[in-house]
């Protein structure tokens, strides 16, 4: 082996090769990488889903799947509404004013939806994910005066007004969260979407 | 504390530090020098000699994109065939998945096709590399296997009439046959049963039994050292330091020029993956874009490619039994060549007219009988598959002799150039 190699030449060769392979090799497992995201049949059977709330009476809640959870839209009476104002004026809720982003700003109002007496909200429980109970009837036994009605999570006993917003005093830390959604007309509400809403 | 590491540390002052705390638990170090920055091979190794590492860069991509393809490919009748098209059509990226494994696949058989190639040219399975030549070979069973079983998967007609006819072979043997063929399938056609085992054998059982062979092949290997063009022993001539004085480091001499054949290798393989990965049909057969009938076997069935040379063998025996026999020899025989080969020289270079042209028609008989296989069986082509079958085998049976009256050259002290 011959004395006289040039090493900074050897160097400069190594290094040049080395950061080449790196940089194929960088481009070659993003397809993997990208192989794992939500292929085009998740995607659309992720698509927004629309709810007909024509037949929805006054008290009734629909559930529909989308995107393997449970939304509901509950059509709130007038008393469902004055329970859910007097659970929040006697500071019983955590997050009374929705100041966390659990809503999309067309839902951060007082009754945490675009019409007040539809309310569409995720009902998954923020706490680990069960599903609550709706729970419309006032003071009952097991929970007590302070119940004006809403939902109750029997995984840790989670509670939600009928607003979804979260109890004090319970391990769900958030409100229920209202998805992304908006009405194709008076009676139909796309979930899932709300591009083009004002 | 220096004190201390450098007391316990190995002779040389490497084994400090953390390199030095895993050497002293694991032989981190000492498998790198046998086996990367110790070993040495000829000087001469010239450019046959990359298909080895080329094989094994080809695994690591089967074994990768496979693996990918298992998370969206569903073995079972009603949903192999469309989940293939999901993969292609929905999954992100899954069509260039797909392709790299298919070509891959392909590829794999080319590869290992010249590194076999360059066994013959150079003696490499001659003493005493007889242990790593078997160990080949069983990686080629295996590897025919593992394709075997693979192609069955994408539930095509390809695939479908493909294992009809090759699970059918084992019916050739007499008494045990038919229940034979019956204990594969596990029922009485090639249905949703079968389908669902070949595939744990080939994303388990054989990936792993490869992955074993080939590490007691490379094992064997860096036992009795590389062979060299020139037909000489490098551990037979050795300098003042105890290294061949033709050898030099795998690493980092023969892996820079290693590394160049793995780029020329992915312009080849990624020129196939995105222009061409039907290849004609040749390694994406048409048929297989329609989904398994049972009931109709398309009108011209053949093998893949890399199966084409002893599928024109089994046609070309107008008996089943024998075909069957026949075929299984023509890969049964490579096993015995180092027994088979009598010479007192290794490589090509050194050899007489006889292993050459001995050499040269049997290349020439595997190609036309590859050619022949994926042919229709005509009179004419079927008398010629009869004709290169007849040298095939000749190849083997006469080596003996020829190999031993050979005109040889007398084997070299030295390479052909001192650097």
């Amino acid at each position: 082996m011959s004395e006289d190699v040039d090493r900074s030449r050897r160097h400069f060769l190594g290094v040049a090769t080395g950061v080449a392979g790196a940089a194929g090799a960088a481009f070659a497992v993003y397809p993997f990488l990208a192989s794992w995201k939500p292929s085009a049949r998740a995607q659309a059977l992720g698509a927004p889903v629309e709810v007909d709330i024509s037949r929805l009476e006054p008290g009734e809640l629909v559930k529909v799947e989308w995107r393997g959870k449970p939304v509901w839209v509950l059509n709130r009476t007038e008393d469902m509404m004055g329970y859910a104002e007097k659970a929040r004026a006697e500071d019983l809720l955590r997050d009374p004013d929705s100041e966390a982003p659990q809503q999309p700003e067309y839902a951060a109002n007082e009754t945490r939806s675009i019409r007040p007496d539809i309310l569409v909200v995720v009902g998954s429980c923020t706490h680990l994910g069960c599903s609550p109970t709706e729970r419309f009837e006032v003071a009952p036994a097991d929970l007590g005066p302070d119940w004006f009605g809403g939902f109750f999570c029997p995984c840790h006993g989670s509670k939600f007004d009928l607003a979804g917003r979260v109890y004090k005093g319970v391990p769900a830390p958030l409100n229920l969260a209202v998805p992304p959604h908006r009405y194709v007309n008076d009676d139909v509400i796309l979930i899932g979407a709300d591009s083009g809403v004002a | 504390m220096s004190s201390t590491e450098n007391e316990i540390g190995r002779p040389g002052g490497v084994a400090n530090g953390l390199w030095g705390w895993l050497n002293k638990r694991f032989p981190a170090e000492s498998i790198l020098n046998d086996h990367i920055t110790d070993y040495y091979a000829s000087k001469s190794l010239n450019w046959w000699y990359v298909f080895g590492s080329i094989a094994m860069l080809v695994l690591v991509i089967q074994l990768v994109t496979g693996l990918f393809l298992t998370m969206s490919y569903k073995p079972s009748s009603a949903e192999a065939f469309a989940s293939v098209e999901y993969i292609m059509r929905d999954v992100e990226w899954g069509w260039l998945i797909r392709y790299l494994h298919s070509t891959g696949a392909s590829l794999f058989f080319v590869v290992v096709y010249l590194h076999m190639f360059r066994g013959l040219l150079y003696g490499s399975y001659k003493k005493p590399r007889e242990l790593v030549w078997i160990f080949g070979m069983l990686i080629y069973m295996a590897l025919a296997a593992e394709a075997f079983f693979g192609y069955l998967l994408p539930w095509g007609q390809m695939s479908y009439w493909g294992a009809q006819v090759i699970v059918s072979l084992f019916g050739a043997i007499p008494f045990l046959g038919e229940s034979l063929v019956e204990w594969i399938r596990g029922d009485f056609f090639i249905s949703d049963i079968t389908l669902n085992r070949f595939f744990a054998l080939h994303v388990i059982a054989l990936p792993l039994v490869l992955i074993m062979l080939v590490a007691a092949h490379i094992l064997a290997l860096h036992e009795v050292g590389s062979t060299s063009p020139d037909g000489i022993e490098i551990k037979e001539r050795k300098g003042p330091d105890g290294k061949p004085v033709d050898g030099i480091a795998f690493h980092p001499y023969h892996t820079a020029k290693d590394l160049v054949a793995w780029t020329a290798f992915f312009f080849v393989f990624l020129a196939i993956v995105f222009f061409a990965p039907e290849m004609g049909g040749y390694f994406l057969e048409h048929a297989n874009f329609e989904r398994a009938d049972p009931l109709k076997t398309p009108e011209h069935i053949a093998p893949v490619w890399y199966f084409t040379p002893f599928y024109a063998i089994l046609r070309a025996v107008p008996d089943k039994l024998m075909g069957v026999i026949m075929m299984g020899a023509a890969m049964v025989f490579l096993f015995f060549l180092p027994w088979l080969d009598r010479s007192p020289v290794k490589s090509i270079r050194l050899r007489g007219w006889m292993f050459k042209l001995a050499l040269t028609l049997f290349v020439i008989s595997f190609i036309a009988l590859g050619y022949l296989g994926t042919q229709p069986a005509t009179t004419v082509y079927t008398w010629f598959a009869r004709l290169f079958t007849a040298i095939y085998f000749l190849f083997f049976i006469l080596m003996p002799w020829y190999t031993k009256m050979d005109p040889v050259k007398p084997i070299p002290e030295r390479v052909a150039y001192h650097g």
